[in-house]
């Protein structure tokens, strides 16, 4: 489990994110939601690792992050971060290569060609494996960087580690179909015992596939919880300050409208 | 393949995967150098035949004379350039690794201007300081004294130029111009002190040759290269990593601030004690990674031992030429490869695609 306990970052004097506090579960989804600069790529980075906060601690698996080594940290966490660039001609295939990059010379290196050949037929990425990066679309790209994440928490069965997956917008540049396929992936992941935590922008995929929603607005958080209870319209309302209709469909699947 | 959960998630059955190794590429180098460098034997003033050359090198009974030119002038010479070669070489490969860029050349962003500096300082300052500090003017202290001059820039110039983590070709570019217009003018002003002596010597280092070095050259600079080219070869994982980004290194496990301080000092080490020995050699580190990388990819893997032995052969093919094209006298290196290594930098400039600051 990762915990964040009453995290604050401050920028100058604006404080980004006050005194926030919540928990991202092994085999769940912790959806981050919110308005543009509520703070939520400011809190992946301090759950992962990249950035100290001013004021708080984490915690992963009870231990303070900042003991733990960026390579321990690497061989249980995979962050995918908004608008990699990449300039040099890697194929595909060396992309998400890189993604076992933490396990080399280790004796999970074994298992770098299951990882690989697992990743690339899940995040469907077969006919992407050896072209050039630097020639796809930015979609294509999305998913070729998540592949890589997905590679560097790929593990054995019986491998009882927990692995976290962070997903900082995985789907900005992804169209309708890619975009259910990746949360789907994310919800196999997640019931194989993996937490995710992923900032998302399309409120209806929250609904459908997270299991926890944080709502963050202006640095703090409005409303935390089981998604369904969080998603509410009043919540929704006040977070995004626009009026927010939630409609029940017969299935009992929300649908958002703003 | 059935080993962990995520193979649950796979649908499909595909045949196991075979990433691409291009080792060939390397052997290719390999054997290139072996020509090269039986090739600078043969080649001068005055041509030895290849049987002979062989001959001598493994020992066998040869004319005299042959044997004196190839022992005594040729091999420490062939020996220097591929130190030099190689460490440029490699230099340059790791610093476009570390800056994200493909054009930061150990000449342009002011490691070499840093340490030719450095080298120069102890000409014209040691003779000055001899009188307070005996081994002032030790020409041992040179490689120390150019590999602290082309630290310095080095950090300045990533300081200059690193903004969230990339160092945009422009500001990398300027940074290195302003870096070098500094160490230009302040060896302006040790050349202004200097005696006529001095003034041969300096204007030694700023063109490049492998002229002068000798046995003694290439023991004083080999230690450091090699220590250097061994550090650097060790990171070529993490330099793959940071080609994605310095926080996406970062989620990978590489920390990447003490990678930056070890391949700064490493090439500045490199680059230093090449320069101090044979001045400074410009665009080597520019080019040599460039068609390495256009042959086989950018993985480091690759990319730094393919560009230490083609920056040792193009070095060997440029002292070649450098000592035959105007028999009986030579041209600089330095001037070979910058007359090679120039419109090669324009032609990069003009076509990369993506170049922007």
């Amino acid at each position: 489990m990762i915990e964040a306990h009453g995290i604050t970052v401050r920028a100058g004097n604006r404080a980004l994110i006050k005194d926030i506090s919540f928990n991202v579960m092994p085999g769940r989804i912790t959806a981050l939601l919110g308005p543009n600069g509520a703070g939520k790529s400011t809190m992946i980075s301090v759950l992962s690792g990249e950035r100290r906060p001013d004021e708080g601690s984490v915690l992963i698996d009870g231990v303070d992050l900042k003991l733990v080594k960026p390579l321990a940290l690497a061989r249980q966490r995979a962050v995918l971060l908004q608008n990699s660039t990449l300039d040099f001609a890697f194929t595909v295939a060396e992309v998400v290569g890189l993604g076992r990059l933490p396990f080399t010379a280790s004796e999970q290196a074994a298992d770098d060609e299951a990882a690989l050949s697992d990743v690339r037929r899940i995040a469907g990425i077969e006919e992407l494996w050896e072209q050039l990066y630097q020639t796809l679309s930015g979609g294509e790209r999305q998913r070729v960087q998540f592949a890589r994440a997905l590679a560097q928490i790929w593990h054995r069965r019986g491998d009882e580690t927990p692995r976290y997956l962070f997903l900082d917008e995985p789907t900005s540049a992804l169209d309708l179909r890619h975009r259910r396929a990746l949360l789907e992936t994310a919800r196999l992941l997640a019931d194989s015992g993996i937490g995710v935590l992923a900032v998302l922008h399309d409120l209806n995929l929250a609904a459908d596939y997270a299991d926890e929603v944080v709502l963050l607005r202006h640095g703090e958080i409005l409303s935390a919880g089981e998604t369904k209870a969080t998603l509410s319209e009043d919540n929704l309302s006040i977070c995004f300050d626009l009026p927010v209709e939630v409609m029940v469909r017969p299935d009992g699947r929300s649908v958002i409208l703003a | 393949m059935d080993k962990g959960p995520m193979t649950d998630i796979v649908q499909a059955s595909l045949p196991p995967l075979r990433l691409v190794r291009r080792p060939f590429v390397l052997a290719g180098l390999a054997v290139l150098l072996g020509l090269t460098f039986v090739l600078a034997l043969a080649v001068g003033a005055m041509p030895i035949p290849l049987r002979e050359v062989i001959a001598i090198l493994f020992g066998f009974d040869a004319d005299s004379q042959s044997q004196a030119i190839i022992l005594g002038l040729r091999l420490p010479r062939a020996v220097l350039a591929i130190l030099v070669g190689a460490g440029l070489g490699l230099s340059g490969a790791a610093l476009q690794g570390l800056f994200r860029n493909p054009l930061a050349d150990p000449g342009l962003i002011g490691i070499s201007g840093g340490a030719a500096l450095g080298a120069v300082g102890i000409i014209v300052l040691g003779h000055m300081l001899v009188a307070i500090i005996p081994f002032a003017a030790d020409p041992r202290l040179m490689p120390l004294a150019a590999f602290v001059g082309g630290l310095i820039a080095t950090f300045a110039t990533e300081r200059l130029a690193h903004h969230r983590g990339v160092a945009a070709t422009g500001t990398l570019l300027l940074a290195g111009i302003a870096i070098n217009a500094i160490a230009g003018a302040l060896m302006g002003i040790l050349i202004f002190m200097s005696d006529d002596n001095q003034l041969r010597e300096i204007t030694f280092w700023t063109m490049g040759s492998l002229a002068k070095g000798g046995w003694s050259g290439a023991l004083l600079a080999g230690p450091f290269v090699v220590l250097a080219i061994l550090v650097m070869l060790r990171y070529s994982q993490a330099l793959n990593a940071m080609l994605l980004g310095e926080r996406e290194a970062m989620h990978l496990g590489v920390s990447v601030e003490r990678l930056k301080r070890i391949v700064m000092v490493a090439a500045a080490l490199a680059v230093g004690a090449s320069v101090a020995v044979t001045g400074i050699i410009a665009f080597v580190g520019v080019v040599v990674p460039h068609l390495v990388r256009m042959a086989a990819g950018p993985d480091h893997r690759i990319v730094l031992p393919g560009s230490a032995l083609l920056g040792a052969s193009l070095l060997l093919v440029a002292d070649s030429l450098a000592r035959v094209i105007v028999i009986p006298a030579e041209l600089p290196i330095g001037l070979m490869t910058s007359l090679i290594g120039s419109p090669f930098f324009l032609w990069l400039l003009l076509h990369r695609k993506g170049l922007k600051s």
